[in-house]
């Protein structure tokens, strides 16, 4: 299933917060939005999840979800959102509850999640007794259990620091290597961007508009640290970005 | 660089974390209760405390023996008890759901907050003549009295611990799809649990006085009747008797109040 943004504007109040914002998000590619701070990028990624309506334009689903998806439109967030009085185990089963998965099933999936996410042995832990990384898999893993169509995640690994993200990184190119699923990935993070990204969308600064689409063709699992290829990508999107991000912050000091 | 600034001597850094995190100390609260009352036992046995200030630990308990033998004890207790059950689960389960009506919706919230800060300063007792008229003299105006004191605090305990649970994993129940009635049980309840537990401990200490206050009218049995005969009569040994029975009453409460803290509120470690 595809995801298309038609000529999305939203403002809050007087604040023109994205301006005529359109574009696709295909079938089983990671399309990473970039942009300096307070341009707009979580506020697209809820207009997209539908936690928000847009003030102009449609966010269209293509095509119909996947056979057992659960809940087509599929939040990862910065800060993990886990219930600390469920375990793991619980934390999973609280959204395959309400779909009526309960039981053996709802074990199987679990099972199934937590392996995959590597997080086999901490079912029965509660989240305070696990590490920054471990509850953004956990996170990932309650996304995964509800077979989404499209992953919506807000900057996953910013809260992490960098050996965690760099492995997590790797966590997120296996899974996604072994069974390819859509994601809308949102990050401030340009090596993030060109590790994981199809799609590399820029965004200008406030009001947020499409500066520029950079595709990057090389496969996922070839990209490894350090290639040169990507580090000129990254050097392209970061001579991008900065002009943005120095004149979003001369704005704000003459407010 | 100059001499003085030079350090002759390593200095240890001096520890300033620790602290600011309770932690069981079992045996201090019996010892504080043993050591004061054996004070005062100390005190009026050598007469350096008249015996008109304070009675005889000793005679109280011996005051107490007597209770419990003569079974005037149960006779007082169980009024009493079933007055305070009665009393405080009606009022603390009306709170708990409208307190937490208010947490959920606007229309509520804009029409009970100003009724409950309007009626919380309002001294119970003083409205208990009004509750006789109401419900009559018998146990009914008792209950509804302990219901209503435990009632307001309950009410803002439970919103503002409503109020306070974190929006985000509202939020992201909802993006999953959640029912509404699903976030309710699953996300708002076990999040405001904490605050209602800690504001219960306060509504049932208020159902406790209020209790007394309506056994002290027009009650034959009860451990408020008991203390105003006894109080009344200058009795001060059977007065500390029934006033050592409250306080029981109130440790007994927080203990258990503490051990359901305990087993439901285990995650928050
Ligand atoms: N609910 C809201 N009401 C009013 N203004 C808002 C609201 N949410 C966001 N904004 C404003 O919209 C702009 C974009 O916010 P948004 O959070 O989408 O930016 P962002 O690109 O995600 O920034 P960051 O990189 O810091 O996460 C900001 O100026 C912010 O102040
Ligand atoms: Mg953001």
């Amino acid at each position: 299933m595809d995801i298309r943004l038609d000529a999305i504007s939203h403002s809050y109040g007087d604040t023109e917060v994205l301006r005529d914002i359109s574009l696709d998000i295909p079938n089983g590619k990671i399309v990473c939005l970039v942009g300096p701070s307070g341009c707009g990028k979580s506020t697209l990624l809820r207009l997209i999840g539908g936690l928000e309506r847009p003030s102009k334009g449609r966010v269209l689903q293509l095509g119909s979800p996947p056979e057992g998806c659960l809940n087509t439109l599929t939040y990862v967030f910065q800060d993990f959102a886990l219930l600390p009085w469920r375990s793991v185990q619980g934390n999973i089963s609280l959204v395959l509850e309400d779909h009526g998965i309960k039981g053996a099933q709802a074990d199987a999936i679990i099972t199934d999640v937590l392996a995959r996410t590597k997080l086999s042995d901490f079912s029965k832990a509660l989240p305070r007794q696990l590490s920054g990384g471990m509850k953004q898999r956990v996170a990932i893993a309650r996304a995964l259990a509800v077979k989404p169509a499209v992953m919506l995640m807000d900057e996953p690994l910013s809260a992490l620091d960098s050996q965690t993200r760099e492995l997590l990184m790797d966590d997120l190119v296996a899974l996604w290597t072994r069974q390819s699923f859509t994601a809308a990935y949102v990050t401030h993070n340009l090596a993030e961007a060109v590790r994981l990204g199809h799609r590399i969308v820029v965004l200008s600064r406030r009001p947020g508009e499409i500066r520029e689409i950079v595709e990057i063709d090389m496969p996922l699992a070839d990209r490894s640290h350090g290639n040169a290829k990507l580090e000129q990508v990254q050097k392209h999107l970061w001579d991008m970005m900065r002009d943005e991000a120095r004149a979003a912050d001369e704005e704000l000091l003459d407010v | 660089m100059s001499e003085a600034t030079l350090p002759s001597q390593p200095i240890e850094v001096r520890f300033r974390g620790g602290g600011f995190a309770p932690k069981a100390r079992r045996w201090v609260g019996l010892f504080v209760f043993v050591l004061l009352i054996g004070i005062t036992e100390i005190g009026t046995r050598q007469g350096w405390i008249s015996s008109l200030t304070l009675p005889k630990p000793s005679d109280v308990l011996a005051t107490f023996g007597e209770l419990w033998e003569s079974g005037l004890l149960f006779k007082h207790l169980i009024p009493s008890l079933s007055r305070l059950a009665v009393g405080a689960t009606l009022g603390a389960s009306i709170g708990i759901v409208v307190g937490i009506m208010i947490g959920l919706f606007s229309y509520v919230r804009a029409g009970m907050v100003p009724l409950v800060a309007a009626i919380f300063p309002i001294p119970k007792i003083a409205l208990l003549p009004l509750f006789v008229i109401w419900f009559g003299i018998d146990e009914a105006s008792k209950y509804a009295l302990i219901a209503f004191g435990t009632f307001t605090p309950t009410v803002v305990a439970t919103y503002g611990a409503v109020d306070n649970v974190d929006r985000s994993l509202i939020r992201m129940g909802q993006s999953f799809g959640l029912s509404w009635l699903s976030i309710v049980r699953k996300i708002v309840l076990p999040g405001a649990m904490p605050g209602i537990l800690s504001g219960l401990r306060i509504s049932l200490a208020i159902a406790i006085i209020l209790l007394v206050a309506a056994e002290m009218l027009g009650a034959e049995y009860g451990i408020g009747a008991y203390i105003l005969e006894a109080g009344s009569l200058y009795d001060l040994e059977r007065l500390f008797a029934g006033v050592v029975i409250l306080s029981l009453l109130g440790v007994i409460l927080s203990t258990v109040i503490g051990f359901i803290e305990r087993r439901i509120l285990g995650w928050r470690a």
